[in-house]
């Protein structure tokens, strides 16, 4: 049995932070990684875009990644390659495998788990029609590409407009391919609005909206899709089917973080996501979460900002500060919001800023977001537009925090 | 020559070349598909029926009940998964409760043991998920569910060790009688046989009516299903089925040997032997049905969807057909064998293989080796077999597939056995039939296949010549 004060599960950019974090605050830290080198998926983000809030500069994934790679190396931090955790007992007890040191079984103090997302296949959506090689994820479609360095298709149509889709229709297209059209079911699209400028716009891909795969063709490879428009409820309306031929349908349709192993060992669910305070602690002490584990975010910034957050408190965890007994403050999604990370407040006095972040349900143009407790409008910010493929921020002041009763809500008003 | 050619390697043709090689018999099987299990074997409800649904006297009823009490040893020989985990019909109005009646008295007389009637609050003591409109219900505690492919792959492994020979690829297009047996066109090739077993499938009519002019012909009956996550078998411990109609069993709601959960089949005449695809009617019509039993299911548990096509016989009876063709001697067939022919398959092969085995005169072997050991997966070791596994392969370390716990090792011994596809190769492991789909481990599946192979990534296949996944290099 190894022990370490803080073991940190997935390092990926998550992962890293938290790592890194925790470290600097003193504590013995154990990073795992299943992967054969740090970066998680970022190894496999090869266009630019990222680090513009954190290093005021664009950089490309594997850039980005090696950023942190290089300080984890200068670091303390111990680094397991090749090693899936398998398992974390309630008692914070981790159960890991590699081919190298075969099972390992370490004690932590305290655990974050930052293991990313995975992609929703085709079968979560039920896109009928036959079951032939050429329907592949976006990110799939993305390791193929980038890291493998072979093409899955000639000729692509891509349902749904998230931000790997759009970065997938200018990487296949700059690889050759043929990309016909970006089908989204929404009336609007769930990536970044750059991307859809930078990724479609610019090389005359089309975006369907309100549109949808109604049936896949082919017997051995994908020969061709259907798609049709859908009307408000999200159907499929008869007569407005239309046949692309293709060899490819990427899909890139959702992304579903990976909380298995967080909530088998105790951490509870708000929805489909894992409940946190503003310390990114879960409701099982010691078990803390953070980056695409915890909600999937759209800038890998915010995913550093947050897990730095979460390792330092994991540390402080470890070395063994308790939350003070308190209030608990739950956050409300109200009206037109999706959903808060932090889903609740911890503590009796709060002293520094709150970052809270959120998505919209739809598209929202000079809206205001409102916050209430107890039933009043406590403040209300106003914002020009906001759209379920932007998250949102706002920070909480000391001042506001302390004032709260015995709830907090969040909503839209027009 | 040899001794029996078996035509189809779904899971009656590798059960019967399981069996046939128990004999001094030189056996060659012959697949138009380039795995074991390509047909109905690979998509059906995976269920040994306990045999109280058929119809008393006919060779449904008898292989069923013969099959299902052979379940137990087959699986133990050949470790393939198979848990009694005990079947419930159930109804969902006080006026069909004579139905389950009337089915218990079927049971009794197809010779079925341990059944037991249930009222509405044993009902749902046993499954507490079940919806309150569940009225009651027969409990045949024989019923079973196993894996139809794990099956099938372990019975012709099993066979080939004890001898058999199988060519895949190689489509049956013409048979011809000649001194002594046939000569059989498969493929590129000629292969001359003393005898055949038709265990076609879907085109065991087409191979019977190449020799015989009591022609019989097969029309394929469409079910589709919806499967759910690796969890989700925990939402009921038995098989849940409603009274089952002229179209079949119903739709029913069943955990998987691998703790998945699926709902279906649907049952739809079709006239293409080849459409598998799925319908967004079927679905709507699976999810409705299955809504009958299990009110508030979840929705966001699906992982996919599956058709699978049973050979159902239209003409020549509306029974199995097995055993000698009467017009044509050294013909065997097993025809029009759908439901219930995943649990009538050892049967089935214990019968036929004993009658081709007095036809060609052949003495049992000495030397049976009855075990086929499955591949060791990591997914069901305990900690101290994993740690052993690891130490004697430290590939067993090497994880792969993420969502299922698949190891470097459990992928290259599917290998070995003759996985050649990404699809052969979850067949074997289950690498890529968890949440994700393959999403993280397909592409590394398609690597470890193409090194494995020494073959270029292109040619690596999902599944069927053609369904190539990569089509070339980047620029």
């Amino acid at each position: 049995m190894l022990h370490y004060d803080v073991a940190v599960i997935g390092g990926g950019p998550s992962g890293m932070a938290a790592a890194l974090a925790a470290s600097k605050e003193g504590a013995s830290v154990l990073l795992l990684e299943t992967e054969p080198r740090l970066g998680g998926i970022l190894n496999q983000c090869i266009h630019n875009g990222f680090g513009l809030h954190i290093f005021k500069e664009e950089l490309t994934g594997p850039e980005y990644a090696h950023r942190f790679i290089r300080q984890i190396q200068d670091s303390p931090v111990e680094v397991l390659l090749n090693t899936l955790v398998l398992d974390v007992s309630p008692g914070r007890q981790v159960l890991a495998v590699s081919k190298e040191r075969g099972l390992l079984e370490i004690q932590a103090g305290a655990v974050v788990f930052s293991t990313g997302c995975r992609e929703r296949p085709r079968g979560a959506i039920g896109i009928p029609g036959t079951r032939p090689a050429g329907v592949i994820t976006a990110g799939a479609a993305q390791k193929y590409v980038n890291i493998d360095g072979y093409l899955p298709g000639r000729e692509c149509v891509i349902l749904g407009s998230g931000d790997i889709g759009l970065i997938m229709a200018r990487r296949m297209t700059l690889e050759g391919a043929k990309v016909k059209a970006v089908v989204e079911l929404m009336p609007y699209s769930s990536g970044l609005a750059r991307n859809i400028k930078q990724c479609l716009d610019d090389f005359g891909i089309p975006l369907l909206l309100s549109h949808t795969v109604v049936e896949i063709h082919g017997k051995n490879r994908v020969d061709a899709v259907t798609i049709a428009k859908v009307d408000d409820n999200l159907s499929p309306i008869p007569g407005t089917e239309e046949i692309i031929p293709c060899d490819t349908l990427l899909l890139s349709v959702g992304l579903i973080p990976t909380v298995e192993l967080a909530t088998k060992a105790g951490a509870e669910l708000a929805g489909s996501q894992v409940r946190v305070d503003q310390h990114f602690s879960t409701s099982h002490p010691g078990l803390f979460i953070c980056g695409n584990t915890l909600h999937v975010h759209d800038l890998v910034d915010y995913v550093t900002e947050e897990s730095t957050v979460a390792g330092q408190f994991a540390a402080a965890y470890a070395k063994g500060a308790r939350p003070a007994d308190g209030r608990e403050i739950p956050i409300q999604p109200g009206e037109g919001i999706t959903y808060t990370v932090p889903q609740r407040l911890t503590g009796e006095s709060f002293r520094e800023n709150i970052t809270l972040r959120f998505r919209t349900r739809r598209v929202y143009k000079q809206a205001r977001l409102v916050l209430s407790s107890g039933g009043k409008t406590i403040a209300s910010f106003k914002r020009p537009v906001m759209a379920p493929g932007e998250m949102q921020t706002l920070v909480l002041k000391p001042e506001l925090l302390n004032s709260l009763g015995e709830s907090l809500s969040l909503h839209v008003e027009e | 020559m040899v001794d029996v050619a078996i035509i189809g390697l779904g899971i009656t043709g590798a059960a019967c070349a399981r069996e046939l090689s128990r004999y001094h018999l030189r056996v060659l099987g012959l697949e138009a598909q380039n795995d074991f299990a390509a047909g109905a074997t690979r998509a059906n409800s995976g269920i040994v029926h306990a045999g109280y649904d058929a119809k008393p006297g006919t060779n449904k009823a008898k292989y069923n009940v013969r099959g299902n009490a052979l379940y137990p040893l087959w699986a133990r020989e050949l470790e393939f998964p198979f848990i009694q985990n005990g079947s419930l019909i159930v109804c969902h109005d006080d006026g069909d409760l004579p139905g389950l009646q009337a089915l218990y008295d079927r049971g009794v007389q197809n010779g079925v043991p341990d059944m037991e009637l249930l009222d509405e609050n044993a009902l749902h003591s046993l499954e507490p998920n079940l919806s309150p409109a569940c009225r009651g219900a027969l409990y045949a505690k024989t019923g079973g569910i196993t894996c139809p492919y794990e099956f099938c792959i372990a019975c012709g492994e099993n066979a080939r060790e004890n001898g058999a020979e199988f060519i895949f690829n190689a489509p049956v297009t013409q048979i011809r009688r000649e001194d002594g047996g046939f000569a059989i066109t498969a493929g590129e090739k000629i292969y001359h046989a003393r005898t055949i077993l038709n265990a076609a499938g879907l085109y065991s009519d087409a191979i019977h009516n190449l020799l015989s002019r009591v022609p019989y012909r097969i029309q394929p009956r469409r079910g589709e299903y919806q499967l759910m996550d690796n969890a989700a078998g925990a939402f009921f411990t038995r098989t849940i089925f409603t009274l089952p109609t002229p179209m079949g069993k119903g739709v029913l709601i069943s955990p998987t040997v691998d703790g998945n959960l699926y709902l279906g089949p649907t049952s739809l005449d079709s006239t293409d032997k080849e459409d598998t695809s799925t319908t967004a009617e079927g679905r709507a019509f699976i999810l409705k049905k299955a809504a009958e039993s299990w009110d508030n299911f979840p929705k966001n548990r699906f992982i996919t969807g599956f058709t699978g096509l049973r050979a159902h016989l239209i003409e020549g009876g509306d029974d199995f057909i097995v055993g000698s063709a009467p017009d044509v001697p050294g013909l065997f067939d097993a025809v029009g064998i759908e439901s219930p022919g995943l649990t009538s398959a050892p049967a089935i092969a214990e019968d036929l293989s004993r009658q081709i085995a007095a036809y060609c005169g052949a003495k049992k072997k000495d030397n049976f080796q009855p075990h086929r050991p499955a591949i060791r997966s990591f997914r069901t070791m305990t900690n101290e077999q994993r740690r052993q596994a690891i130490a004697e392969n430290p590939l067993y370390g090497h994880i792969i597939c993420r969502c299922e716990q698949v190891s470097e090792a459990e992928v290259l011994e599917a290998i070995r056995r003759g996985a050649r596809t990404v699809d052969g190769v979850k067949r074997r492991t289950r690498a890529g039939m968890g949440k994700c789909q393959g999403g993280f481990c397909g592409p590394v599946i398609l690597e470890i296949l193409a090194r494995e192979l020494g073959c270029d990534p292109t040619e690596i296949l999902k599944d069927a010549p053609g369904s190539n996944i990569l089509v070339g290099p980047i620029r």
